[in-house]
């Protein structure tokens, strides 16, 4: 394997860390934007609970995405950002809301006068808002970067610009980033709670939420014949593309009826399952390509980078799981054990 | 406005806004955990409180710092993609570093603010030191990647492209080694002074209160200790300046004239047109003395550089009086307070000396954005000292004023709430700590 495979290979596994980790923190943020019923408030706390001591963690591995691309693959990250920069500058300002309206709902002072209390509601809808809306702008820019159009000049600001991302495929696959996310924290929260009425509460999100992330997915492949033609082509007409497509199924399938049963440790592995191959799918299916038709893995950063950035990951590697996995056991210990009894 | 000034203009905005989170994010760390130790060690449990009230309060600032953070890795290629195309390979594998720290720093501060039940003292106050630790790591790769910039290495141009490419010897730069030093001792002295002008406020109002008489010791230990060494530090990096960036030193100096024997100029506002300056006071031969330690030397002055090579003068020439001041009243502020814990009954009774440590609360941060102001505009109109100009840099993207009063305007909100967040986190620890 040359050293450009290994490192998109690692692009590609810290970009499912991301979302599996951090995409399912967004979601998190959507269900309490949606907290509905007499447990609205219990919904919320979890929400809180949940994500309080890990979500500035998990988002790291998005800077891990960024700054191996544009260390590895200078001339892919120069084009994103170069064409995509109005998608990636609202994703940006999502991103700070977000992370800051949480830390202040989280770190603030017990509020002492009405005023104060009505910040705190503020910050609330910040974080939740904002939740929403990242995830679809993160998933734009995915799109855009499957869709073909990024490459060579353009006329026109809009062709240059606009066009590449603000289009019927990529808006698309933004949801499908959403409702991913969404589906995911609901299937964590409801291995995280120990009250059986709020276990029942994100159980009914997660089935939810697992439908229409599926019509969504659905939606895309059917978009992806004029807005994505190369990904499509290889998921639809080769036979990896087709067994990846049916693993997609058959894990969205399997995650269904494991809700439906109440049983969780299948669910989440399910979801997991369906999460990670929609990725790798999408990855495996723009093969040679990092952003098409601009940019392939093998416009790479010569020799002595690649060495260096692979022997610091290795090196990091080592030191990042032991801890990440030390953080996750303190707050997470129990729902790790559920998970896996 | 031009493209290029508004790219300019935000990238200075985002990186002004940046640097006071991840300065705080330095330092607030080891401040904690010397209160905590403090506390394993006397059993005194107003210790306790002091590193339980620092960690709620550093907890929104390095959230907001986090974010502002990520903001900058994605604006190296929204606003300079063929810099970063060019450069990324040379100065990637740094910032790849810098991620790693990010990772230990997020994930043991996880466990030291929601970690007080969870874990035994020891192996929280553990958790803290490893953040003080990844925060100084963080700090260091991205100011050697900084350093780059001012003195290019690790590679062979030919026809205008990097070849040769040698990401280890760009890291073993010229300027590393001295700026980085400078920035890790900035990050403690501003921080150390913030803290402790809020305390010796608060000591002012309250002689009695232990709680405040121990913030403003720790304080003063991280921010003394280095505001005294950050003269003989920032005189060294000088020097290398000198060395390899003869504009910018001549810009810091508005030394127009090539000359033995260079004064040192105190004040003054440089005429770049008319190449003067107008209410300078000029100390002679201190420059020469200073920089090549001969008081007869002779110092490159702006005359030795072709005109479209020079930087802003009047910009960095006020910028650098305004850290150097800064810089040298709080080493004397630093001196006084040591003198006086030493001979004096308390510092709480040091009437002068607090309201002396008010007035300067703000000095080490007017001192951190000058510096940068000083470092970056002082680098123009290269974005590689002398390899890659900024214009030729920026994006082609049009229209970049509206990014630019975007971000502008998000920073500004962000700002005021979080000061308003922390005047009340003050207001509590105010009312809340009482004498005992
Ligand atoms: C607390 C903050 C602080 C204080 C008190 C000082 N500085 Fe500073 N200085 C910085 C904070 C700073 C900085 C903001 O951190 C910079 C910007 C880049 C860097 O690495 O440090 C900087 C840059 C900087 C540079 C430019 C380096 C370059 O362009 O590459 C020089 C020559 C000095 N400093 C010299 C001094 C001197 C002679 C000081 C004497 C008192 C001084 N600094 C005090
Ligand atoms: C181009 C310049 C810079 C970039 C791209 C950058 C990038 C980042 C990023 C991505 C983060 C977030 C990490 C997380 O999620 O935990 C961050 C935080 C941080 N940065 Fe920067 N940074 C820059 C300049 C600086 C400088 C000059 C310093 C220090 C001297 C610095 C020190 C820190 C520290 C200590 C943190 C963590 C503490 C905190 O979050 O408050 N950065 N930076
Ligand atoms: C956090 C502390 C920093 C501050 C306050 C700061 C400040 C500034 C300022 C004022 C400018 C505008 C200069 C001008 O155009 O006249 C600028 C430009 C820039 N800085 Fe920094 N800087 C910091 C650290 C860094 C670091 C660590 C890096 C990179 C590793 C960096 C990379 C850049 C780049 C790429 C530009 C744009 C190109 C240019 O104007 O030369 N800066 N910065």
């Amino acid at each position: 394997m040359s050293l450009e495979l290994i490192l998109a290979g690692i692009i590609l596994i810290s970009l499912t860390f991301y979302v599996l980790l951090g995409g399912a923190d967004y979601g998190a943020g959507v269900w309490s934007l949606f907290a509905t019923g007499p447990r609205a408030l219990a919904q919320r706390e979890a929400v809180a609970k949940a994500i309080g001591p890990i979500w500035e963690a998990n988002h790291v591995w998005l800077i891990l995405v960024v700054t191996v691309l544009f260390t590895a693959f200078p001339k892919a990250f120069a084009l994103l950002s170069t064409r995509l920069h109005i998608p990636l500058s609202l994703m940006l300002i999502g991103i700070v809301l977000r992370g800051s309206a949480f830390a202040f709902r989280t770190h603030d002072v017990v509020p002492r006068s009405e005023r104060e209390a009505g910040a705190q509601k503020v910050w609330e809808r910040v974080f939740a808002v904002s939740s929403v809306f990242t995830p679809i702008m993160l998933g734009t820019t995915i799109g855009a970067a499957a869709s073909g159009r990024l490459g060579g000049q353009a006329d026109t600001f809009v062709d240059m610009f606009v066009r590449p991302w603000a289009n019927p495929f990529c808006l698309a696959v933004g949801l499908l980033a959403l409702t991913l996310f969404a589906f995911l924290a609901s299937v964590y929260l409801l291995l995280e709670t120990r009250d059986d009425g709020l276990r029942e509460d994100f159980r009914k999100r997660a089935l939810w939420g697992g439908a229409v992330a599926a019509l969504m997915a659905g939606a895309v492949f059917l978009l992806s014949k004029n807005g994505a033609p190369y990904v499509q082509y290889n998921l639809a007409y080769t036979t990896w593309g087709r067994l990846t497509v049916a693993l997609v199924g058959l894990s969205a399938l399997a995650g269904f009826v494991s809700l439906w049963q109440r049983r969780y440790r299948s669910a989440f592995v399910s979801t997991i399952g369906e999460v990670t191959f929609i990725l790798w799918g999408w990855a495996l299916a723009q093969y040679p390509y990092l952003v098409i038709p601009g940019a392939t893995i093998m416009d790479a950063a010569p020799t002595p980078t690649l060495e260096l950035v692979l022997a610091t990951l290795l090196i990091g590697a080592l030191v990042l799981f032991p801890s990440l996995y030390y953080l996750y056991r303190v707050f997470k210990g129990s729902i790790i054990l559920r998970a896996l009894e | 406005m031009t493209d290029l000034i508004a790219a300019r203009s935000q990238m200075a905005i985002s990186l002004g806004f940046h640097i006071i989170f991840a300065a705080i994010g330095i330092a607030m760390p080891l401040m904690m955990t010397i209160a905590e130790w403090r506390w394993l060690r006397t059993g005194d449990n107003i210790y306790l409180t002091l590193a339980k009230r620092w960690a709620k309060g550093t907890a929104i600032l390095f959230a907001v710092g986090a974010m502002s953070g990520t903001v900058l890795s994605f604006e190296l290629g929204l606003l300079w993609p063929s810099f970063m195309n060019w450069a990324g390979p040379l100065i990637g594998p740094l910032f790849a570093l810098e991620g790693f720290a990010f990772f230990t720093e997020a994930i043991f501060l996880g466990l030291y603010l929601y970690g007080w039940t969870h874990l035994r003292p020891r192996v929280h106050l553990a958790t803290g030191m490893i953040v003080a630790l990844s925060g100084v790591a963080s700090a260091i790769a991205v100011v050697i990647a900084n350093a780059w910039m001012n003195s290019p290495t690790g590679f062979e141009l030919v026809d205008g492209r990097p070849t040769q490419i040698d990401p280890i010897a760009a890291m073993h730069n010229p300027h590393a080694a001295d700026e980085t030093i400078h920035m890790v001792l900035a990050a403690f002295a501003a921080t150390g002074f913030v803290v402790a002008g809020i305390h010796a406020y608060l000591l002012l109002r309250d002689r009695a209160n232990v709680f405040h008489r121990r913030a403003l010791e720790i304080a003063l230990v991280v921010g003394g200790v280095t505001a005294m060494l950050q003269p003989l530090s920032g005189d060294v990096l000088a020097r290398t300046v000198a060395h390899h960036q003869p504009a910018k030193l001549a810009a810091f100096e508005a030394l127009f004239r090539t000359q033995e024997g260079a004064p040192f100029l105190i004040g003054g506002l440089p005429d770049a047109d008319r190449q003067e300056v107008r209410y300078g006071i000029e100390i002679p031969y201190v420059l020469s003395l200073l920089l090549y330690h001969d008081p007869h030397a002779t110092v490159a002055g702006l005359d030795a550089i072709p005109r479209e090579n020079w930087p802003p003068v009047a910009i960095v020439h006020v910028a650098f009086q305004l850290m150097v001041a800064s810089g040298f009243i709080m080493a004397g502020l630093a001196v006084w307070a040591g003198w006086r814990w030493w001979r004096g009954q308390g510092l709480q009774h040091e009437t002068a000396l607090l309201r002396a440590l008010v007035l300067a609360t703000p000095l080490g941060f007017l001192a951190i954005e000058s510096g940068w102001v000083v470092t970056e505009v002082g680098r123009q109109p290269w974005i590689i000292y002398g390899v890659m100009r900024t214009s030729d840099a920026v994006t082609p993207m049009p229209g970049l004023w509206v990014p630019m009063i975007t971000f502008t305007l998000l920073y500004g909100v962000l700002g005021l709430v979080v000061v308003w967040l922390l005047k009340r986190h003050i207001a509590a620890s105010a009312v809340g700590a009482s004498t005992k």
